[in-house]
């Protein structure tokens, strides 16, 4: 029967799981392994109705293996869309206290869900979908391993189902953007070991002896997110079958580790991932080649090296040693240059084909998110200064810097990204609506800027109102009238995050619909260049 | 015997050295000459696929 091994491997994880839950040391373990059973055994019952015992269809060894690339381009736009209504959310949480529910929809519980859910599992989805699709289509080699890109694809969204539920139930280690717990952080590993397993091995058998600069950036974020994530975990649980676990490291050398993590997720997660991403799809997408391939090789290896220094700069002003902090102001300072390199690299790809700004909106939304990643790269180093970190540190500030590259950069640029791929996954003749990639690009750009632009003024406000002191030396605003004043920003930031909903929203139609095969009968975009009329 | 002071005194030395002379042999391979040809054919490798190259979305 097709699959029949894997059935057998759920079958007896599902077992695995309900004794775990049995056997549990502590009520939000059983619960979590109650989710987990829950999952496992619908996992199981799929497969069984889905299988059937014809005889296998023998596979094609030069196709290209697409299955699990279909299914994480969907899933790449429902974990957006949920990302983003969380976002809204705790926005309004922020604005209005009184919605947060208790116990299980706080404030406290809902952010990292946010977090997770729009870096790990919209980010996540879409650079496991891109580099799978990128590294056949650059090798022109099929993947590695048989079923193992299905085992990574479905592997890595067990890791979101499990991570995010654990937050809601209350389940954390309080590192920031890696809360799942010990357990949940051993399955990741394996998963992403599988997932090196299956990239290396594409490479291995590739038939361009080239190994093309997008798959560099994504081997060095697969490569490097397994070392931090490794290393950030070590920790020692209390019982094997009990949530609890504590840290390897202590003090001070605790909270560098957090950050050298925290800040490389940034570096290369969020973003030698999405630049893997950009030097294929805006190519592609604009028909020419990168504007300078060199560049580009520069523009890799530079990154890599100092991007691993940069993480000192959240730890300003605490227990860290001066010079550790003095070495992450200025490697932050220095990424200035590889990032902008990166940037002008992927504008100048456009040299005398700039008239599709105007005319595809899917270039358009690119080239905005290469605009967002200089903008917001220019922004982190001045960020990164240590004076004007004084005054940006915990401030909204911070978070706006964080959404305007998390929003403009790495959203707009997994959209074209989704654009781009779903007409050719599903052989389709175009998407159904290119009006609505029109209309989703203005919402987000609206969005993103006005989201950007209230939290920049609401950080500054709040960073001066928490250092004004009067002519006797005292403060001149309490704690909670800096928090009343936020007041209408986070109103504003609540709208901005809407209207980056209604985006993700429109996108997730527009695609459902091009996978059903409808083309909506639409004016084109751009009328028709008018015609000149020849005088007889 | 492998304490702090020894590690962070051989990244801060050897290390350094050792970071800046792979990145400063990249920057010569890549501006060898006869790099320049190669480097255009290379960003050429996303449209030697055969498939879904002249569909539009």
């Amino acid at each position: 029967m097709k699959n029949s091994g894997w059935i057998l491997v759920l079958a007896v994880a599902t077992f695995g799981a309900l004794v775990a839950a049995g056997l549990a040391q502590d009520e939000l373990f059983r619960a979590h392994m109650f989710i987990l059973t829950l999952t496992l055994g619908v996992g199981t019952l799929y497969l069984l109705r889905t299988g059937s015992f014809e005889p296998a269809v023998p596979v094609d060894p030069d196709a290209y293996l697409d299955g699990p690339i279909k299914v994480g381009t969907v899933l790449t736009v429902f974990w957006g869309v949920v990302g983003f209504l969380v976002g809204v959310v705790v926005a309004l949480q922020m604005a209005y206290p009184d919605l947060n529910i208790e116990p299980w929809f706080n404030f406290g519980r809902m952010r990292p869900l946010h977090t997770s859910a729009v870096v790990f599992a919209f980010g996540g989805s879409a650079l496991l979908t891109t580099s799978l699709y990128v590294v056949q289509r650059t090798t022109r080699a099929r993947l590695f391993g048989g079923d193992l890109a299905w085992f990574v694809m479905w592997g890595y969204q067990l890791f979101i189902v499990m991570a995010a539920t654990g937050y809601l139930l209350g389940i954390t280690q309080g590192r920031e953007y890696a809360e799942p717990e010990w357990y949940v952080d051993i399955w990741l590993t394996i998963v992403w070991v599988a997932y090196l397993v299956l990239f290396l091995g594409t490479l291995v058998k590739r038939k361009e002896p080239h190994i093309y600069v997008a798959n560099w950036f994504y081997l060095a974020f697969i490569v490097t997110v397994a070392m931090l994530h490794v290393v950030n975990n070590l920790a020692v649980p209390v019982s094997f079958l009990g949530v609890k676990s504590y840290s390897a490291f202590s003090g001070v050398q605790d909270a560098l580790t957090q950050w050298w993590y925290g800040h490389n997720a940034v570096g290369f997660f969020l973003t030698a991932g999405f630049l893997g991403m950009m030097y294929y799809f805006l190519p592609k997408q604009a028909g020419r080649p990168v504007y300078s391939y060199r560049l580009s090789i520069i523009h890799f290896w530079a990154l890599i090296f100092l991007y691993i220094w940069a993480g000192p700069h959240h730890l300003y002003y605490t227990a860290l040693p001066d010079w550790a902090q003095t070495l992450g102001m200025v490697f932050s300072i220095m990424l200035w240059m590889p990032s902008w390199g990166g940037m002008i690299n992927g504008l100048l790809t456009l040299r005398g084909a700039w008239d599709k700004i105007r005319t595809d909106p899917i270039i358009r939304m690119m080239v905005v998110a290469v605009a967002f990643y200089g903008m917001s790269t220019f922004e982190g180093p001045v960020m990164s200064i240590r004076s004007v970190n004084a005054l940006s540190h915990y401030t909204n500030w911070t978070i706006g810097h964080v959404h305007s590259g998390a929003l403009g950069w790495v959203g707009m640029i997994s959209f074209g990204a989704v654009y781009f791929l779903t007409p050719r996954l599903w052989n389709r003749e175009r998407l159904y609506s290119l009006r609505m990639v029109n209309w989703h690009f203005w919402l987000a750009t609206l969005g993103i800027v006005i989201y950007a632009a209230v939290m920049w003024v609401a950080g500054i406000t709040q960073g001066l109102m928490w250092r004004e002191y009067n002519d006797q030396g005292f403060l001149v605003y309490s704690f909670a009238e800096v928090v009343a004043a936020m007041h209408p920003y986070y109103v504003l930031r609540a709208v901005g995050g809407m209207l980056y909903l209604a985006g993700g929203i429109v996108m997730a139609v527009n695609v459902a619909l091009t996978i059903k095969g409808h083309v909506r009968a639409e004016r084109p975009l751009v009328p028709a260049a008018p015609q000149m009329k020849l005088a007889a | 015997m492998m304490d702090y002071e020894t590690l962070r005194h051989f990244a801060d030395s050897w290390g350094l050295v050792y970071m800046v002379a792979i990145f400063l042999a990249v920057i010569v391979f890549i501006f060898r000459p006869g790099a320049k040809a190669e480097a255009r054919d290379a960003a050429l490798i996303p449209f030697r696929d055969p498939t879904g190259e002249d569909r539009k979305p």
